[in-house]
C-alpha cells in the first residue's frame, strides 16, 4: 500500500464518486440495487434514477427502506441503501438489526455526513452515535471512510460480504491518504505512518488530523505512528496491540461520541496491557449547527488536541 | 367451486387447527387466538392458490408467504407440516432449546420465507421480496399476512404507500381483522375506523371477506390487478374454530392444562369426523 498524503483537499467530491462506483458495481453484477430515501440528490445518484429500475427511490421512509432492502436481499439481490447518517442508523436501527441482521439478509447501508461533517444541517442531522449502534449488531462490518480510494474499495466489495455493512462517509471534501486503486481488507488495519513513541488510531476525517499532529510532534522529536483501522468492526486488534506494546502510548481519534465507537473498540483491544491510553472524540454531547471548521474546534477534534493529549501522557 | 372442493378446504383448515393446537400443546402455552384466526386463509393459500414445491423450498419462482404477525407461527408450522415441508413430529419442538420453531417465524425453517415477529417489519420485507421478484422477471406472488393490531405500527403504512406507489401487483396483503389485540379490543386500545377504506385510499385493490369463508377467500386471493397491489381484509374471529378460545377474552397467548388442550382437540377432531 502506498501513502500519497499531502494534506491538500482531493479535487473529487465523494458525491461525484459514489455514483461512478455504484454504476461500475452494477455493470459488473446485475444483482446490485441502490435504494435511497429522497436523498439521491445528496448521494449523487439522482441522474441515474429513472434510467435503470435498479435505482429505487423509497421516499422519506428509512425504516421501510431498510426493510425493503432486507426483502430484496431475501429475493437474491444485493442492496445498498443510502440516507444521511442519523437516518440510516438511529431512524431504522430496529429494521437493520432484525430484518437484515437477525434474519440474515445481507445489506449495505451508506450514511453520509458523519459527525461534524453535517455542519449546516446541524444537531438533528449530526450522528455521533451511528458507529456505536452498528457495533452492537452481531457480525456487522463498519467503515469510517478516510478517502476516495477507501470509499471505492469498500463499496466494491461490500455487496459480497455477509451480514450488515455500514459505511459513514462525507459528501464533499476529503484528503487523499492512499494511492488510487488501493485494495482494503476487512479487519486489516493500515499503518499510515510508522513511529516508536506513541500510536494514534484514527478513522475517517481524523486520519488527516492525526497525520498533522504526528508532523507537529515530529518537529519536537516525538515519533508517532498513525494506524487507520479501515474497519472499526471487525477491528485489527492484533495490529493495535502490536503498536501498543511497541510504543506504550495509544490515542484514539474519532469524529464520534467517545462512547461506543472507535475509542471504546480500541480501549477494549487494550484490556490487560500495561499501556497509557487517551482519546480525542466527542464528549457525551449532542451535535449543533455551524461551519465544519467551527465544529472541529467546538468538539476538540483537532490536530492540536491530539498533540496535547499525547504530550500529557 | 364445487361442494366437494369447498369441503376439502374446510377439512384442511380443521387439520391446520388441529396441528396448530398440537404444536402449542407440546410446549403448554402459546399464541392460540391469532393462529386460529388465519387457519382458513392458510388452507386456501396452500391448497389452492400458492405455487410451491415442499421438496424445493428455496425455488426462486415459488410464491412466498410472509406471516408478518409472526406470533401466528404455530398455524404456519402446522400448515408446513401438513404440506410436507417438515416432518409432523417437528411440530412438537415448538420453543424447545435449539428448535427451528420459535414462537415467531424464523426463515431457517424450510418453508418460512421471512423472519418475523417484531410487528410491522414483515410488511417492508414482503414488499422488498415482491419488488425483487419483479426486478428479476419472476412470475410469482408474495402473500403478506398482518394482524390488525399490527397495523398500529407506522411502518406498515410506509410499506403500503410504497407497494401501491410502485405498482406492486404481485403483492397480496391479507389483514387479519380479528378485532382484538393483546391488551383488549381494537376499539378499546386504538380504534382503526374503516380498514378497507384505508387500504383503498392507499391505492390497493381491496376486498373484504369473512375469515372462515373458504369460497370467498379463494375468490379474493385469486384476484389480479393490472397495476395495484391487492388487499384482503379478513373479517375474522380471534380463536376461530374452538369455542372456548373464541369466548375467552385473553386468547392472544394462552397457558392451559394438557386436559384443556385435549378438549379443544376433541372438539376439532369431532368436527373433522362429522365432515366424513
Amino acid at each position: 500500500m502506498k501513502i500519497v498524503y499531502t494534506g491538500e483537499k482531493d479535487s473529487r467530491q465523494y458525491k461525484s464518486v459514489i455514483p461512478q462506483v455504484i454504476d461500475k458495481v452494477m455493470q459488473a453484477d446485475d444483482k446490485v440495487v441502490w435504494l435511497d430515501a429522497d436523498l439521491m440528490g445528496c448521494s449523487g445518484t439522482k441522474g441515474s434514477y429513472g434510467k435503470s429500475d435498479r435505482y429505487i427511490n423509497c421516499g422519506i421512509a428509512e425504516s421501510n427502506m431498510a426493510g425493503i432492502a432486507a426483502g430484496l436481499a431475501a429475493s437474491g439481490l444485493k442492496p445498498y441503501a443510502h440516507s444521511f447518517g442519523p437516518f440510516v442508523s438511529r431512524r431504522c436501527f430496529d429494521q437493520v438489526f432484525l430484518s437484515a441482521g437477525y434474519a440474515n439478509n445481507p445489506i449495505t447501508m451508506v450514511g453520509t455526513d458523519p459527525g461534524i461533517t453535517a455542519a449546516f444541517n446541524g444537531g438533528t442531522h449530526m450522528p455521533f452515535e451511528d458507529v456505536a449502534l452498528y457495533r452492537c449488531i452481531p457480525g456487522a462490518i463498519i467503515c469510517d471512510c478516510t478517502d476516495v480510494p477507501m470509499l471505492e474499495s469498500f463499496l466494491t466489495q461490500a455487496k459480497d460480504l455477509p451480514g450488515v455493512k455500514y459505511i459513514r462517509v462525507g459528501r464533499k471534501d476529503s484528503r487523499q491518504v492512499y494511492e488510487d486503486g488501493t485494495q482494503f481488507t476487512v479487519g486489516k488495519g493500515n499503518v499510515v505512518r510508522d513511529g516508536k513513541d506513541a500510536v494514534i488510531v484514527a478513522s475517517g476525517i481524523m486520519v488527516h488530523e492525526a497525520l498533522q499532529a504526528a508532523k507537529k510532534l515530529a518537529e519536537e522529536g516525538i515519533d508517532v505512528a498513525v494506524i487507520d483501522p479501515f474497519t472499526i468492526k471487525p477491528l485489527d486488534e492484533e495490529l493495535i496491540r502490536t503498536y501498543a506494546e511497541k510504543t506504550g502510548k495509544v490515542v484514539s481519534a474519532e469524529n464520534h461520541n467517545r462512547i461506543g465507537g472507535l475509542t471504546s473498540a480500541v480501549e477494549h483491544a487494550l484490556i490487560g496491557m500495561p499501556v497509557k491510553f487517551g482519546y480525542v472524540a466527542v464528549e457525551d454531547e449532542f451535535g449543533e449547527v455551524g461551519p465544519q471548521d467551527y465544529l472541529r474546534t467546538r468538539y476538540d477534534l483537532t490536530d492540536e488536541h491530539i498533540v496535547n493529549v499525547i504530550k500529557g501522557m | 367451486m364445487t361442494l366437494e372442493e369447498k369441503k376439502e378446504l374446510q377439512k384442511f383448515a380443521l387439520q391446520i387447527r388441529i396441528a396448530t393446537i398440537e404444536c402449542i400443546k407440546s410446549r403448554g402455552f402459546g399464541h392460540v387466538g391469532g393462529s386460529l384466526s388465519i387457519a382458513d386463509t392458510l388452507a386456501v393459500l396452500y391448497k389452492r392458490i400458492m405455487n410451491y414445491d415442499p421438496k424445493d423450498p428455496g425455488l426462486e419462482t415459488r410464491d412466498k408467504l410472509v406471516c408478518s404477525k409472526g406470533h401466528a407461527g404455530p398455524a404456519v408450522y402446522g400448515t408446513l407440516a401438513l404440506c410436507g415441508f417438515i416432518p409432523y413430529e417437528q411440530l412438537y419442538t415448538l420453543n424447545q432449546p435449539a428448535t427451528k420453531l420459535p414462537s415467531h417465524c424464523d426463515r431457517t425453517l424450510p418453508g418460512i420465507d421471512c423472519t418475523t415477529g417484531s410487528l410491522g417489519q414483515g410488511t417492508s420485507q414482503a414488499v422488498g421480496i415482491a419488488l425483487g421478484d419483479k426486478l428479476q422477471g419472476r412470475d410469482c406472488r408474495t402473500f403478506l399476512i398482518t394482524g390488525d393490531g399490527e397495523l398500529n405500527e407506522g411502518q406498515c403504512w410506509e410499506a403500503a404507500m410504497f407497494a401501491a406507489g410502485k405498482k406492486l401487483n404481485n403483492l397480496v396483503w391479507i389483514a387479519d381483522w380479528n378485532k382484538r389485540q393483546l391488551d383488549g379490543s381494537l376499539e378499546e386500545i386504538l380504534p382503526q375506523f374503516d380498514l378497507a377504506e384505508k387500504f383503498k385510499a392507499f391505492g390497493f385493490d381491496t376486498v373484504t371477506v369473512a375469515g372462515d369463508d373458504v369460497e370467498g377467500l379463494y375468490e379474493a386471493l385469486s384476484r389480479r390487478s393490472e397495476d395495484k397491489p391487492i388487499a384482503v381484509v379478513l373479517d375474522s374471529v380471534k380463536g376461530r374454530g374452538v369455542k372456548a378460545v373464541e369466548e375467552s377474552a385473553g386468547n392472544h397467548s394462552m397457558n392451559v392444562a394438557p386436559e384443556v388442550f385435549d378438549e379443544w382437540l376433541k372438539e376439532l377432531r369431532d368436527k373433522l369426523a362429522e365432515m366424513g
